[in-house]
């Protein structure tokens, strides 16, 4: 019999859950983030829409920043609460990153491989992705075309974007791959598994092109604005008739 | 078999013995000549018998039963008497499995490794009464004991550990040839344990919660054991068990 004392007791098993639907959400919302952000390649009226709808601008006729700051600060805990459990799984002792590094190295495994990118990018986002959200917490109201637009351009926010692009859409993407082949249930498991990793690069090459081309429509926007910088975008229903 | 001239096949094998001091870790070259239908068992037979009588590895069974054969082939962990030579370049790299205690080149100490996880895990039957043993067996259905006969395939020839990144990081963690001995017994219902039981057992990191899905054992299991669907169903079972007791 094992003694009270060495029972795992419930935490080992919550923590693990927590682990998977913190990942879960935070890696479905990247996607949902970039289709949002993504709308300023409809135009300038388009992504203003967009920005306005999650401040509640056309449920009340006037928008509330603080909506989105309360968001803002509910992905920060999210995320904050995954970097923590994530952590646990890190190689932390130097004789574990050399072993890791060494098996990877021979074994040659794609799986084995994606994860080590994930701890890489995971390590990443630790130092850039609060930036970006402290900054969206703290000023919710200056997510527009020409203040976006600002903010990667004049802001020299740009860099920032252009390579936290790349540690979330891998990290996310092979994430929630992980996610299906840790707790999915299949009648096929191979052929399952073989369809999730196309679809996951799928995934990650449609979002990383996404980012990129959107990322290229808000410096091109931040140059020309750049003359202007700071001053807001004017949604054509409050322009004034002449 | 083709006409084509036998091809020179070049092993470099890691030789030590750690009770040796004179015996430095490296790697030694032998060059053999393939000859149709070799497997490895066969090839470091030839060695031995023919190059150096030193050299250390271990075989019983030579048709994939007894697990003992398993080595790292080229980076992989695999059976050397079901790996075919005509299936590997010219230059093969023989590594013992890591993860394991070290006996002498390619020698490795898997049993005491198993033993230690048989043991932490409790993986055997455990009956509610002592069997009588002049009565019939209570029935059991055949897809039942087909299921429970599949998991049973098991050699215990290490390669999932070996195979597998967060064992060889974590030295406490079961592996896959742990969780797939929890599967097995869970579903026997000649088992008397339930969920809490087999939660105590696996129900931490050390357990199926410190499994990180990348799926090595699942890749090199030389038995093509359904590890990747049986941990994942270990793992749902046991967070039904931690979330709802």
């Amino acid at each position: 019999m094992i003694p009270a004392s060495e029972k795992p007791g419930p935490w080992p098993a919550r923590l693990d859950l927590l682990q998977s639907v913190s990942g879960l959400f935070l890696g479905l919302f990247m996607w949902l983030h970039m289709l949002f952000v993504s709308s300023i390649l409809l135009g300038e009226e388009a992504m203003w829409t967009v920005a306005r709808f999650f401040e509640g601008y056309f449920f009340f006729g006037y928008g509330l920043p603080w909506l989105v700051s309360l968001f803002v600060a509910g992905v920060f805990g999210l995320f904050v609460l995954h970097a923590w459990l994530a952590l646990r799984k890190f190689p932390a002792q130097w004789r574990q990153h050399r072993v890791y590094w060494t098996h990877m190295r021979s074994l040659r495994h794609e799986d084995t491989t994606l994860w080590f990118v994930q701890v890489i990018t995971g390590f990443g986002m630790f130092f850039l992705a609060p930036v970006h959200l402290y900054l969206m917490m703290t000023h919710p109201e200056l997510i527009g075309p020409y203040e976006s637009a600002d903010r990667v351009w004049s802001g020299m926010m740009w860099p920032l974007y252009l390579v936290l692009l790349f540690l979330v859409e891998l990290h996310g993407g092979i994430g929630l791959y992980r996610l299906a082949v840790k707790w999915g249930n299949f009648s096929d498991p191979a052929s399952a598994r073989r369809k999730l990793k196309r679809l996951k690069w799928a995934f990650t090459v449609f979002f990383l092109a996404l980012g990129l081309v959107t990322l290229a429509a808000y410096i091109k926007l931040g140059i020309e604005h750049a003359p202007h910088v700071g001053e807001p975008y004017m949604p054509l229903s409050s322009r004034a008739a002449p | 078999m083709s006409s084509n001239a036998a091809r020179t096949l070049t092993f470099n094998v890691f030789r030590h013995n750690p009770r040796d001091s004179a015996t430095p870790p490296r790697v030694v070259a032998y060059s053999l000549e393939e000859t149709p239908g070799m497997t490895l068992f066969i090839a470091l037979t030839r060695i031995r018998e023919t190059l150096d009588p030193s050299l250390s590895f271990d075989f019983v069974c030579r048709a994939g039963v007894c697990g003992s054969c398993a080595m790292v082939v080229n980076g992989r962990p695999g059976l050397a008497c079901r790996t075919l030579t005509a299936q590997l370049p010219a230059e093969i790299r023989l590594f013992p499995l890591p993860g394991f205690e070290l006996i002498a080149d390619l020698s490795v100490n898997t049993g005491k490794w198993m033993r230690g996880m048989s043991e932490r895990l409790q993986a055997w039957l455990h009956m509610q009464e002592e069997p009588d043993v002049d009565a019939l067996e209570a029935r059991m259905e055949p897809a039942m004991a087909e299921a429970i006969y599949e998991l049973d395939r098991c050699i215990e020839c290490g390669c999932c550990i070996s195979g597998c990144g967060t064992a060889q990081m974590r030295t406490d963690f079961v592996g896959a040839v742990g969780m797939n001995k929890i599967a097995r017994f869970r579903l026997d219902p000649r088992d008397a344990r339930d969920d809490a039981d087999f939660f105590d057992l696996v129900g931490d990191d050390t357990g199926v919660f410190g499994c990180m899905s990348l799926l090595g054992c699942h890749d090199v299991c030389p038995k093509q054991l359904p590890l990747q669907t049986q941990i994942a169903y270990l793992r749902r079972g046991m967070a039904r068990q931690g979330l709802l007791g």
